[in-house]
């Protein structure tokens, strides 16, 4: 099997696995009981705490510990919505090709009565730092924008849209989820003062996240019982997926660079060598993207199908988000870019992982042209566009 | 796989009839790009019998499936039998379709019913 679905989800280290298992056996007593067991367990959690807030630049009392991306999402954008709203500030800057975790929480807010303008993406999947700032109004509570794209692998200028909501004095949240253990992330440099994240996107464990939010900036509770996460998170602490989780960061943090320029010399290679197939296009900017991420239109297919024969051949890849495959419409990122229907059903997702061999990308090569072409011989809308029927877009 | 029943991977993976006949008598084509699933029907009708029939699909694994699963079930069939293909009928004989794919066995009744009213245009004979 060749994985080449690291945006979905990833394989725990084996080293964060070990982690999960001896702390769980280890360490079960509850970090709120006073007596020593008790205690270890809360050191535990400390440690696993400073460890995290280290790899962004963070206080580890900036850290909350959630149950992943989703959750964080939800948070900061309630919190500073919310807070925004007692000062008489309703109106919510963020972008059209956000997450859902992000996308449908703002479609509460504004049933809630929030403004929300959602900024256009372009061509290239890049949001412009000067359209942030013209989008800021007097009443204006939140920027809320992506560090890079799930689907399209896009990597936003945060540091200068942080700049900016510096300046403006507007509280900056940014969905790291794709980021965090995979590109250097620097809260302070980059003025960020929330930020979400997700474990399982960087070989820790699935159901453990954590949200920074920097020192003064609101939090309201989601989940409301006992003073765990300093009150702002209710519930005893998953305390081996914490463990898990600080021990895959400061592996995958250790090794970013280094994984970087393997990751993205072979990315590079897939992209050259998908490109070859005739009215094809990749998805977003070629140079400002995550070092795993290609994401391609394939003009005459459908995605589904094109997935389906892959993993016949051992290659596990996405068409869109997996979140939308109970949907018929294609991915609303493809569409932000300005992908037509009828090209972004034909789309595929490869993200790759530091461990992908030449081969190994080779053969995914071969396999996509192989089976984009058995697809196209049976297409209608191929045999028309060959025809002259129609017209290609791509 | 989850998703489909045997019966559709096996009908996705092998595809019966896929392909154009050149001389067909009877064409349909339904569905659009925009929704992700197109069907084309191309048959040969003689003697009020369908002799030959071949499709091209553009769409999902349950698209692919469903027009194969059509095709077979109307070759060499009278055109009156043919009339009567539901999707219910595709679906089932398909061993089941998920909820949010049973569009796909409608697509394949409706270009079935496309190719014969192709038919009855072309020849003038009702059906």
């Amino acid at each position: 099997m060749i994985y080449a679905d690291n945006a979905a989800t990833t394989q725990m280290y084996p080293e964060a696995l070990k982690t999960m298992s001896d702390s769980a056996r280890e360490f079960w007593g509850n970090p709120s009981s006073l007596y020593s067991h008790g205690q270890n367990a809360k050191d535990l959690i400390e440690k696993s705490r400073e460890e995290i807030a280290a790899v962004i630049g963070a206080q580890p009392s900036e850290i909350y510990f959630t149950s992943g991306g989703t959750e964080s999402d939800n948070q900061a954008l309630l919190s500073a919505a919310y807070e925004g709203k007692r000062k008489g500030r309703m109106h919510i800057v963020s972008t059209a090709f956000e997450h859902h975790a992000v996308l449908h929480t703002l479609e509460k807010l504004k049933k809630e009565g929030f403004e929300i303008t959602l900024l256009d993406v372009h061509e290239n999947g890049i949001t412009v730092p000067s359209e942030v700032e013209s989008a800021i109004r007097s009443d204006t509570c939140l920027v809320s924008v992506m560090y890079a794209n799930n689907e399209i692998g896009t990597v936003q200028p945060i540091a200068e849209i942080g700049r900016i909501c510096k300046n403006r004095n507007v509280p900056f949240h940014t969905d790291a989820v794709q980021a965090v253990g995979h590109i250097n992330i620097d809260v302070v440099k980059d003025n960020i003062d929330y930020l979400s994240a997700s474990a399982h996107k960087f070989h820790g464990p699935k159901g453990a996240g954590f949200l920074y939010a920097r020192k003064g900036s609101k939090l309201e509770n989601l989940i409301n019982g006992g003073a765990q996460e300093r009150g702002k998170r209710a519930g005893t602490e998953n305390i081996p997926c914490i463990a898990a989780m600080a021990k895959a960061l400061k592996i995958s943090s250790d090794k970013i660079a280094e994984n970087a320029a393997v990751t993205s010399k072979m990315r590079d290679r897939l992209i050259a060598g998908l490109s070859e197939i005739p009215h094809s296009a990749l998805n977003g900017d070629a140079d400002r993207r995550l070092p795993g991420n290609v994401s391609f239109c394939f003009e005459g297919i459908e995605g589904e199908s094109l997935l389906l024969l892959l993993d016949d051949k051992g290659i596990c890849a996405s068409s869109g988000s997996a979140c939308t495959s109970g949907s018929l419409d294609p991915s609303h990122v493809l569409l932000a870019i300005g992908r037509v229907h009828d090209v972004a059903h034909g789309s595929l997702r490869l993200s790759i992982g530091e461990d992908i061999t030449t081969d190994e990308v080779d053969y995914i090569i071969r396999s996509v042209k192989q089976v984009v072409g058995y697809l196209r011989g049976f297409s209608p809308i191929w045999r028309d566009l060959v025809s002259g029927k129609k017209e290609f877009i791509l | 796989m989850a998703l489909y029943s045997e019966k559709v991977i096996d009908h996705f993976r092998n595809p019966r009839n896929v392909g154009v006949i050149e001389d067909a008598n009877a064409v349909g084509e339904v569905g659009n790009a925009k929704c992700g699933d197109i069907m084309k029907m191309y048959l040969k009708i003689e003697n009020g019998i369908v002799k030959d029939v071949k499709f091209e699909t553009f769409g999902c694994g349950s698209a692919i499936a469903s027009s194969s699963m059509a095709s077979e079930l109307i070759k060499g069939k009278p055109v009156s039998e043919v009339k009567k293909l539901t999707n219910k009928a595709v679906a089932e004989a398909l061993d089941g379709l998920p909820a949010h794919k049973m569009h796909c066995s409608v697509l394949a009744e409706e270009a079935v019913n496309a190719a014969l009213e192709d038919y009855s245009k072309k020849t003038g004979i009702e059906i």
